[in-house]
């Protein structure tokens, strides 16, 4: 017997087998922490790409003032970042209640920890419920634009450097509009959904009433500001280039700017809302295995720390998506 | 387990949390100021191919990453080769694919603006 056990010599070491534990955490923590380092490589990777992108189209790239300044009950108001700063509260806030709901169970203080789990599903309810908000104002759009043939946006400005929406520019010119289908034209083309508001043709028309109104284009000058064209480049453009209306924003249009920077939204938010969404699924299991006293009987409430650990991960993915998205 | 490392008095791990929270909060507060302002002196200034507000901006949310993992999701507290295998692990391969794929956007940029007659056809 004694010629089948292998000795190395490093019996009763860190390393050296048997029953200790050499991170010194217990299984399930360890794979959390496995999990997470698998999925943040995941998210560097949709916020590497994005880079790439944004690279790629240095000087046409939009810019998310612009894009995000939509405040609940403040119409019309410019309110740039107020929003997203205030998402990033509440989780940051709902990531203070996790942990000192994994405080408390550290104490085995039942009570304590029901209330902060509680208070994080809310935090993270509300969370989600902002970013459905403000995927709504993104594909809705607020002034739309028109694309020419080369996939360009170009969007109106008065003199002033202000922006139009599409309803000032355009005239009715009682056409008889078709929604366009696959069927009736070459194959490779997909049905229309429905007609934007107004036709291409109206906004023509539009234009050329309107001397005060002058198209910006997404190039940036070297102040990083957008170009606007001559009232007479813009005529020109608009007879020459522009070829489609576009309102809003979906992963192949995009009044905001190229087609790219909408689809990174959609799926880099939309990729961290799931996230936060299996979180506040997590959430409320354990917040109920909390109330039926499960971890009290178990004499640990490790499990609240490894869901707090998931939760904490998706803050983290969030502050670099804020960053990333609406900062630089 | 992890317990005996986490074990401390009540009062000073919940003011350690609190404390992170005020200085998350106020490093969001001058991030969100600083994106609304945008100072001329900090847009115009480049640093190693970017602006230095935007440099501002990737260390402060850097530090944010940090106080999250470090306290909120006690990496202080764990073993050294826990903290090292994730953190080491996670900061090497995201540099390496930042590094990668920025300087080959970077190159595409060069060739849509040199390379040919147009692109917006």
């Amino acid at each position: 017997m004694e010629a089948t056990v292998a000795r190395t010599g490093t019996e009763g070491k860190t390393w050296g087998g048997g029953k200790k534990s050499p991170l010194k955490a217990s299984y399930g923590k360890l794979m959390m922490w496995f999990f997470i380092t698998s999925d943040a490589l995941t998210f560097s990777g949709f916020l590497a790409a994005y880079g790439f992108s944004r690279f790629k189209f240095l000087d046409s790239w939009p810019i998310a003032d612009e894009v995000f300044n939509h405040f609940p009950f403040l119409h019309g108001v410019d309110a740039p970042m107020y929003y997203v700063a205030f998402m990033t509260f509440i989780l940051i806030f709902s990531s203070v209640t996790m942990v000192l709901a994994v405080d408390a169970g550290h104490h085995m203080k039942k009570a304590k920890v029901t209330i902060y789990m509680l208070l994080t599903v809310v935090g993270g309810l509300i969370f989600v419920g902002s970013q459905a908000w403000e995927w709504k104002n993104f594909i809705k759009g607020t002034y739309g634009a028109v694309e020419t043939t080369g996939g360009q946006i170009l969007q109106f400005v008065n003199t002033d450097g202000e922006r139009v929406a599409l309803k000032d520019i355009a005239v009715d010119l009682k056409e008889d509009r078709v929604v366009h289908e696959r069927k009736n034209g070459v194959w490779y083309s997909t049905d229309e959904s429905t007609l934007p508001t107004y036709s291409i043709n109206e906004i023509k028309e539009g234009f050329k009433t309107k001397n005060n109104i002058l198209i910006r284009t997404l190039e940036n000058d070297e102040n990083g500001a957008k170009i606007i064209l001559s009232r007479e480049e813009s005529l020109a453009y608009m007879d020459n280039r522009a070829v489609n209306v576009v309102e809003g924003a979906n992963l192949t249009h995009n009044e905001y700017g190229p087609p790219l920077f909408a689809d990174f939204f959609f799926f880099i938010t939309g990729f961290h809302g799931f996230h936060v969404s299996i979180g506040i699924l997590l959430n409320i299991i354990v917040f109920f295995n909390v109330i039926v006293g499960t971890y009290e009987r178990r004499g640990s409430y490790e499990m609240v720390e490894k869901v707090g650990l998931y939760w904490h991960f998706v803050d983290l993915v969030w502050v670099f998506v804020f960053t990333f998205f609406y900062l630089v | 387990m992890a317990h005996d490392a986490t074990h401390q008095d009540d009062g000073s791990a919940v003011k350690r949390i609190w404390s992170v929270f005020g200085i998350l909060s106020l490093v969001t507060i001058v991030e969100v100021i600083l994106g609304i302002i945008k100072p001329e002196f900090l847009v115009k200034t480049t640093f190693i191919y970017m602006s230095l507000l935007n440099w501002i901006f990737i260390v402060l949310t850097l530090y944010k990453a940090y106080l999250i993992t470090w306290a909120f999701m006690h990496m202080e507290h764990e073993s050294k080769g826990l903290r090292r295998s994730v953190v080491w692990t996670g900061l090497f391969l995201i540099a390496y694919l930042l590094f990668i794929l920025l300087t080959e956007g970077d190159y595409i940029y060069e060739v849509y603006q040199n390379g040919q007659m147009t692109w917006d056809f």
